[in-house]
């Protein structure tokens, strides 16, 4: 497993730059929850968003996927370009654009239905599957991609919410790989899970990335270290720092960034 | 009037335990309130319980018995052959009597005994009203006294009064458990007397309802068909035009307000929603019966249909406006059950709001769903008074919702109202109709409390 390796910078710089963000704001009402943040995210990396609870990183997160349109009284300022396309103009439908960049969410939240309509209804909804056997097709290559098929695959009528949490969360992780999305976003997947779906989940997370641009949010440091390329830290509504992993956590610049992971704020 | 000024000074003397209570406890620790087990107030309404609970009981009893001894004391001294007659012609001259005492009656040629009669029940109810005050106020006074000898620092009252408090609790829930019960053993017991009359059977499967027997015997009339299935049937037409109405708009309008309206619409509009519960049935009664009906009687003319002036379909379609909150209020609380984060998620990959509501939160709210639809179901089918005022009362079996028919509730209202023989069959078989319907409703009840609460398990 290449997860405690050091991470080859030139490797980084490689890829090429999926989303980026830039001057992005998110009001609540009249609360300015986020500022002025710039960050990119490139492919085939995961990128951790770490800082102490209530600093906005979920906030971010959903505007990535437009998610925030559907909280009351959200504002969201600033542009995200996908693949050249800013997200936030006015010919992209957010419905068409969350089939691009999947979520999953910090409780697993598998639909009240059999495991095999929770990966079937994405494809269904977007049309992807014409008959019953592509529809097969891909629910057992996304619940492959997820690692839970071998554990599923002799009860795939049963309903979804009677796997365990690392299964259902894992179930989530499936569902969202299977409308083919180029993006995933995570928060806090394993916040709810014990220590070993928490292992399980991560060394997913580094299988996806060859396939996948990711971006996690996360309260634990050692799980970012593990899993992430690079990381942005957050703070107070503010994108305080971002680099490469071993940069953040061994060198940072920022004396918040200092204080966070070495635990005197948090 | 004699009561409630009892009742007054018995509450005037309990407070004054309260306090006495609370001064002793403080004196006994010089005023030193923490060292007392019990914080000075539960002393106080340890002594307060012992004055009004025993004094309670007594006016309860007192007064639940003064009139059945009142009245055998006055039988006891009527003359002896008026002692021979039937207890309804007793029951008679005591009313006269009372009549006479209270002024009701103001003749000037009332017969001497009668007066006197009248003078000796106004002397034993005036003595009852003042054994009453004065027994009373002593075991209130006695209470106090009794209990005040236990006000110590370590005292504890607390326990005491709340294990005091804890039986009051109790005796109310065991009250309201019994009558429940007695009720059910009254139904039972009446609609027994019923089977043995008519059978079960003939009750059951039998196609013609007609109630009316013959009072006499040299009378003509009919002699009574009790089959009861036509009322049946036409319970549950009026129930399906009700639910037709109200399933659709309640579950539509609980829809948009968990959905789509904002919370600015909802906080307005649901409590209005729900005044519609509140409006008395017999409004909705005059409404069916003055208004609804005849408009589809002329509706039904002016396409050539012959609808009665009293069709099922006015009474059906004006309770289905009556249950539209019961589906909607519930059905909002499910549907608002369902987590957000189900919504997120079909959200997040990609689902429309029309898509997540149906693909998503309905199935999900579906049992709490069908929960509110059979409560509301049960509501209909022991809804009385619309029906009585809209649906008519011959019982024709049929499935035309433009003829009249009749339901379980009506017939029971018919045969009950009025001068009635409690053992003839006409009069029992409204028991027995009720019976059917309570056991139905609480078949439906259970059935729609056990599934509303599976599904509130699932996500709690
Ligand atoms: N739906 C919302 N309405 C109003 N304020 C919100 C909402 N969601 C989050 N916030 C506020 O935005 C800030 C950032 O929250 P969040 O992004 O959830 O933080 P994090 O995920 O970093 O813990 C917090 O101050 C929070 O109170
Ligand atoms: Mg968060």
């Amino acid at each position: 497993m290449s997860l405690d390796q050091p991470v080859n910078d030139s490797e980084i710089m490689e890829t090429e730059i999926k989303v980026s963000a830039r001057g992005v704001g998110v009001f609540y009402g009249e609360a300015n929850a986020l500022r002025d943040v710039d960050i990119d995210f490139r492919q085939h990396q995961v990128t951790s968003l770490i800082g102490p609870s209530g600093c906005g990183k979920s906030t971010f997160l959903r505007c990535l996927n437009r998610m925030n349109d559907t909280v009351d009284g959200c504002r969201v300022v600033g542009s995200i370009v996908l693949d050249g396309q800013n997200i936030y103009s006015k010919d992209v439908d957010p419905v068409e654009l969350r089939a691009r960049v999947g979520m999953v969410f910090q409780k697993p939240n598998p639909f009240p239905k059999s495991i095999y309509d929770n990966i079937g209804y994405g494809p269904r909804i977007h049309g992807m599957a014409t008959n019953k056997t592509e529809m097969d097709e891909i629910v057992e290559s996304s619940l492959k991609l997820a690692g839970l098929w071998d554990e599923v695959k002799d009860r795939l009528d049963e309903p979804g919410t009677g796997l365990s949490g690392g299964q259902q969360q894992r179930l989530c992780i499936a569902r969202a790989i299977a409308v083919a999305p180029e993006v995933i976003l995570m928060d806090e997947p394993c916040s709810a899970l014990d220590p070993i779906a928490t292992a399980k989940i991560e060394e997913l997370i580094d299988e996806l990335r060859q396939n996948y641009t990711i971006v996690i949010v996360t309260h634990s440091m050692q799980q970012a270290a593990r899993v992430s390329q690079r990381t942005a830290f957050f703070h107070l509504g503010n994108l305080v720092e971002q680099g490469d992993t071993e940069q953040i956590f061994t060198n940072p610049v920022d004396d918040r960034t200092q204080s966070y992971i070495t635990g005197r704020i948090g | 009037m004699n009561t409630l000024l009892l009742i007054i000074a018995l509450l005037a003397m309990t407070t004054l335990a309260y306090h006495v209570g609370r001064k002793r406890a403080l004196a006994s620790v010089g005023g030193n309130g923490h060292l007392l087990h019990s914080l000075p107030s539960y002393h106080g309404a340890y002594v307060a319980l012992w004055c009004i609970l025993p004094a309670a009981i007594i006016v309860f009893f007192w007064l639940s018995s003064e009139n059945a001894i009142i009245n055998s004391m006055m039988v006891s001294s009527l003359s002896l052959e008026q002692q021979d007659l039937s207890t309804a012609e007793i029951n008679l001259i005591l009313s006269e009597i009372r009549n006479i005492a209270s002024g009701a009656i103001r003749s000037t040629n009332i017969d001497e005994t009668k007066l006197a009669l009248a003078d000796r029940y106004g002397e034993l109810q005036f003595l009852s009203t003042a054994g009453l005050i004065v027994v009373t106020m002593g075991i209130g006074a006695m209470g106090l006294l009794y209990s005040r000898r236990f006000i110590a620092p370590r005292f504890r009252a607390r326990r005491w009064v709340e294990r005091m408090v804890m039986g009051l609790l109790i005796a109310c829930s065991i009250i309201a458990i019994l009558t429940t019960i007695g009720i059910v053993l009254s139904l039972l017991f009446e609609a027994s007397r019923f089977f043995t009359k008519v059978s079960p059977i003939e009750f059951l499967f039998g196609l013609h309802w007609s109630p009316q027997t013959a009072l006499r015997a040299d009378q003509v009339g009919s002699t009574g068909a009790f089959g009861a299935v036509p009322v049946f049937a036409g319970t549950l037409l009026i129930t399906i035009i009700a639910m037709i109405v109200a399933v659709p708009i309640g579950l539509l309008s609980a829809i948009y307000m968990a959905e789509y309206a904002t919370p600015h619409f909802r906080s307005v509009v649901k409590p209005l929603l729900e005044i519609l519960a509140g409006v008395p049935t017999v409004v909705y009664g005059f409404f069916a019966a003055l208004t609804v009906g005849p408009f589809i009687r002329d509706l039904g003319e002016s396409v050539g249909l012959n609808v009665a002036s009293e069709s099922a379909l006015a009474a059906g379609l004006v309770m289905g406006i009556m249950i539209i909150p019961f589906v909607s209020s519930l059905s909002d609380d499910v549907i608002n059950a369902v987590p957000q984060s189900l919504r997120d998620g079909a959200f997040a990959m990609g689902a429309t709001k029309s898509e997540t509501i149906r693909q998503i939160i309905i199935p999900a709210a579906l049992p709490g769903i069908v929960g509110s639809i059979l409560l509301a179901v049960s509501r209909a089918i022991g809804e009385t008074m619309i029906v009585v005022m809209a649906a008519g009362l011959s019982a024709n079996f049929t499935a035309n919702p433009f003829e009249a028919v009749t339901t379980v509730t009506v017939q029971i209202v018919t045969l009950l109202v009025g001068d009635q023989e409690f053992d003839s069959a006409k009069t029992l078989a409204a028991f027995a109709l009720g019976l059917i319907l309570f056991i139905v409703t609480l078949i439906l009840n259970v059935i729609a409390l056990t599934v509303v609460r599976k599904y509130r398990e699932k996500y709690d």
